[in-house]
């Protein structure tokens, strides 16, 4: 096998090695050194970290084993520091020699650093890797004030991260526009508006001449002399490549390590690609061109014929909320032999410019409606002769239509992840795709950067032609697996009456015979919904925590939190919860947000064990159920009470424990309008007044931060007892599966439930079907702690030594 | 290097539940052993390969394919590849079926 060797473990270099798996997946023993410590990771997506919209763990794309399957052997933390082209070997930072028969550079480039005085100081940063990014988020939790250096694309989108870090930002630009070398003045006015209004603040025309502070920044002088605070600087006025190992090894190197159309560079078997590489005086900057590049140095070196690379024209879309923009190709007017097409609608905040030469467009300016820059951009790249054609459409679908069908099915529709018009088809076909959501899981194309949705949502409609718009009809299914919505498929339920999950998949035709695990539990939910007390679980249709009766922790370990009905306990439970914890060494006991005690870290086969020890009631801290009823201290012991919250917070607790619900339920229940319970943020909550109780609903104290609203006020605990099992049966009854109430109120409307609730007739049977599904529940642990069959099947590890 | 094989009786088959996911110990192997609504048995290493992945015993079944129950990957349990759009793969374990005794080789 040839040995072959990569330096870099970056997006271009790992695109490479995927393609050349894909070519010929046997023929190489594959090294790749790596300097930072992650496998390949989707630098794009670090400004969406920022921004707080992707987790570190989302954006990796090679994961560790996809190295381990394809047999790679993988250095992270490890650079290597000298090519020796005579030996050819590499040696790193550690010392490892490596012999290669073929050798790729991938190092990329870094963030430029400006050589002024300062550059240096704590708090300086450049915006390139998962490092830089934590230092920012680190920085937004003790600092207050950003300036960002640099008001290009990278910059702006850091800028717009650091605000929704909480910091307060100063863009500092060298010259008069923003992004000026993708926008004419005009867009560039239009962007600073925009970002202005986010709360962006810009200085421009200013050039930094010195970083100030001592050990930790403090500000920034400029050139006129003004100066400005900053407890952090992000510089990002450029990236610079990598080059220095080559260089230092004898290879001929420019701007970039400088190669051919074959990527090959100036020594024999060594080869470059991505950012830092120099092809035709270019270096390029974006995925789309190095991932094109990557499939031509795969052909390269398994030694097929293939095309050369030509070089690309690149887009440059900006990845903050709110702006909707798109450049590609040249932007200014030459004076003589360019002619531009402009639409520039100031009131609604739309400009587009599209440049020509000789009847063919050399440059795309879009801003405010980005919705025809991949059209204009695949006839930027084919250099299609214009003349004659509308380069605006005003929404003319049969040349939508036409554009679509005549697109090769080798053209790539997503640069960011090389998916081509033909993949996209074959998917939808074979594989029954009716939503872009659907495409987007399979195929990849447009999980990046984006911009090429609309164009995956058209190549949809074409392929699916007719079917397409019942398919947009259809867009609430409730899986993939299905086209049924939720409320078709109630209704399919009751009209035909169906009992068992395996049932409703058979009948109502799923394409997948045992469903996902998104129909799954909706339907095993529905089920009980409509059959109430006569339909019998499906705990294998349950997801792990319900049906373990458990929360499971990421170490694969459960956590175990018994009911303590309106936070209340006694000397006598917390002894035994004591006993527990010490006798099976649990790792850790709180205090939960719900007022009650629970077990972190307990082991699978220990839970029966460690419930009957306890016996005492399951808290279904796990479930989609009634979580707790939180109570303030309230008329019994408080000066301040004029209601006794704990009795009405146990008496709700114990009535409706154990319903399954849509998603989960919070109740809170206060005394006085102190709301020490904090129930204006329950799903239901309590508030004690003098002579009655206020009734708020669709509070959330989560997610979706929302105050509750008032639904009624009541004079009894009876009353209170009625109107809550009510609305929380019309909530069961029409709520979409994993709907929070917060959500469902707001599609149904405070005014349509307290309409329904208005009616007395309703709220009686409202209450007998609710009271009817109550009779069916048992206690899980207690049931777990009794049955054999259910300790076998979900608790047991059997441990089994074969010995030596 | 030398390579033994060993058939390892790990359960009865009239013990196992379709649908459902067992977990297993053999020396320091964590197994999860599965049996499917058609009545096939397989077994895979109990791990998820999500980098953060956790046990995949407890994964809802649903045909040939285990749902990672913390990160909801869905995994073949014939051959042990991740579903698109996730990447990777579990160990697989041939699973031997005499006389109603299931049998892992290792
Ligand atoms: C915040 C941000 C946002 C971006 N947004 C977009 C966007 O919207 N669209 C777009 O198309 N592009 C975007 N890009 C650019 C895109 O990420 C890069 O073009 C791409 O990552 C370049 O790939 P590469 O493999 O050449 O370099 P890299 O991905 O940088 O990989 C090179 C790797 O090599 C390592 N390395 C360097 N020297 C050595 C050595 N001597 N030994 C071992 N390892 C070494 C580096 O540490 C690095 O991990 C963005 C970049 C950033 C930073």
């Amino acid at each position: 096998m040839k040995k072959l060797v990569m330096i870099g473990n970056g997006m271009a270099g790992v695109r490479t090695i995927e393609e050349i798996l894909k070519l010929e997946s046997e023929q190489f023993e594959i090294t790749i050194f790596g300097q930072e410590p992650h496998p390949n990771y989707n630098r794009i997506k670090l400004s969406n970290i920022l921004q707080g919209d992707a987790s570190f763990e989302e954006i990796i794309i090679n994961p560790l084993d996809w190295y381990k399957e394809n047999h790679i052997q993988l250095f992270t933390g490890e650079s290597v520091v000298k090519i020796d082209v005579e030996a050819k070997t590499v040696i790193s930072d550690q010392g490892r020699e490596v012999a290669y028969d073929e050798l790729i550079i991938a190092t990329g480039s870094q963030s430029f650093i400006l050589p002024i005085p300062g550059a240096d100081k704590q708090g300086v940063t450049g915006f390139r890797d998962i490092q830089d990014c934590e230092k920012m988020i680190k920085s937004a939790q003790h600092y207050k004030k950003a300036v960002v250096i640099g008001g290009g694309l990278l910059g702006l989108e850091a800028a717009r991260g650091l605000l929704n870090l909480g910091m307060e930002v100063d863009v500092v630009h060298l010259m008069p526009n923003l992004m000026e070398r993708q926008l004419d003045p005009i867009a560039s006015t239009m962007l600073k508006a925009e970002l202005e209004s986010q709360g962006m603040n810009f200085l421009m025309e200013k050039e930094t001449v010195e970083i100030l502070g001592d050990e930790r920044v403090t500000g920034l002088r400029f050139k006129d002399g003004s100066e400005v605070e900053a407890d952090l600087v992000v510089m990002a006025i450029g990236i610079k490549s990598n080059v220095e190992v080559a260089r230092n090894s004898g290879i001929y190197v420019n701007r970039g390590i400088v190669v051919n159309d074959f990527l090959e560079t100036s020594v024999p078997h060594v080869y470059a690609v991505g950012e830092c590489a120099e092809h035709r005086e270019i270096v390029y900057g974006l995925v789309a061109p190095l991932y094109e590049q990557g499939k031509v140095l795969a052909s390269r070196i398994c030694g097929k014929v293939g095309e050369p690379y030509e070089g690309s024209v690149t887009g440059t879309q900006l990845k903050v909320a709110g702006v909707d923009l798109y450049s590609a190709g040249e932007i200014f007017e030459d004076g003589t032999s360019t002619k531009s097409i402009m639409i520039y609608n100031e009131f609604e905040g739309v400009y587009k410019k599209v440049l020509t030469r000789d009847n063919r467009i050399v440059g795309i300016v879009l801003y405010g409606d980005t919705k025809d820059s991949t059209r204009l951009y695949r006839m930027l790249s084919k250099k299609e002769d214009i003349s004659g054609t509308s380069v605006f459409q005003m929404g003319n679908n049969t040349e939508e239509a036409d554009d679509i069908a005549s697109m090769p099915n080798d053209e790539l529709v997503c640069g960011c992840n090389g998916v081509t018009k033909g993949t996209i088809v074959e998917a939808i076909q074979t594989q029954g795709l009716t939503t872009l959501d659907q495409v987007s899981h399979c195929t990849n194309a447009g999980r990046s950067c984006g911009r090429c949705k609309p164009l995956v949502n058209q190549i949809l409609a074409h392929t699916l032609g007719d079917q397409f718009d019942a398919a947009a009809e259809q867009k609430t299914s409730i899986c993939g697996c299905t086209t049924l919505s939720r409320e078709e498929l109630v209704a399919e339920i009751k009209a035909k009456g169906l009992t068992s999950v395996k049932e409703v998949m058979n009948v109502l035709e799923w394409n997948n015979e045992e469903g996902c695990t998104k129909c799954r539990p909706a339907i095993n939910y529905y089920l009980g919904m409509i059959h109430m007390d006569e339909y019998k679980d499906d705990r294998d249709s349950r997801l792990v925590n319900e049906k373990m009766h458990a929360n499971i922790q990421k170490d694969g370990t459960y956590s175990v939190v018994p009911r303590m009905y309106g936070g209340v306990t006694s000397a006598a439970d917390l002894k035994k919860i004591a006993e527990v914890a010490e006798k099976y060494e649990v790792p850790l006991v709180k205090l939960t947000g719900g007022q009650r005690i629970g077990l972190f870290g307990i082991k699978k086969e220990d839970l029966p064990n460690v419930w009957e020890d306890l016996n005492m009631p399951s808290g279904y801290a796990y479930g989609k159920t009634l979580r707790t009823v939180k109570t303030c201290v309230g008329a019994q012991f408080c000066r301040y009470g004029t209601q006794d919250s704990m009795a009405l917070g146990i008496e709700l607790e114990k009535k409706f424990e154990r319903l399954d619900t849509p998603h989960k339920v919070k109740m809170g229940v206060s005394a006085c309008p102190r709301n020490c319970s904090e129930a204006g943020i329950k799903d239901i909550g309590f508030v004690g007044v003098d002579g009655g109780w206020e009734i708020y609903v669709a509070g959330n104290g989560g997610v979706d931060l929302r105050a509750g609203d008032l639904l009624t006020t009541v004079k009894t605990q009876e009353e209170v007892m009625e109107i809550t099992s009510a609305y929380l049966q019309y909530y069961r009854e029409t709520a979409n599966y994993l709907e929070r109430t917060s959500k469902w109120l707001e599609r149904v409307g405070l005014d349509q439930v307290r309409q329904v609730l208005g009616d007395k007739k309703t709220v009686k049977t409202l209450n007998e079907r609710m009271d009817q599904t109550l009779k069916k529940y048992n206690e899980p642990w207690k049931e777990a702690i009794e049955s054999e069959d259910i300790q076998d099947k979900y608790y047991a590890k059997h441990t089994i030594k074969v010995g030596e | 290097m030398v390579q033994t094989i060993t058939r390892i009786p790990v359960a009865n088959l009239s013990n196992l539940k379709a649908r459902a996911g067992y977990s297993l110990k053999i020396d320091d192997k964590e197994i999860a052993l599965f049996r499917t609504s058609k009545g096939q048995v397989y077994a895979l290493e109990n791990h998820s390969p999500h980098p953060k992945g956790g046990v995949l015993s407890e994964g809802l079944v649903s045909g040939e394919y285990v749902y990672c129950p913390v990160y909801d990957w869905k995994i073949s349990l014939v051959d042990g590849l991740v579903q698109a759009p996730d990447t990777g793969k579990v160990q697989t374990y041939a699973v031997d079926i005499v006389d109603g005794i299931v049998f892992i080789v290792l």
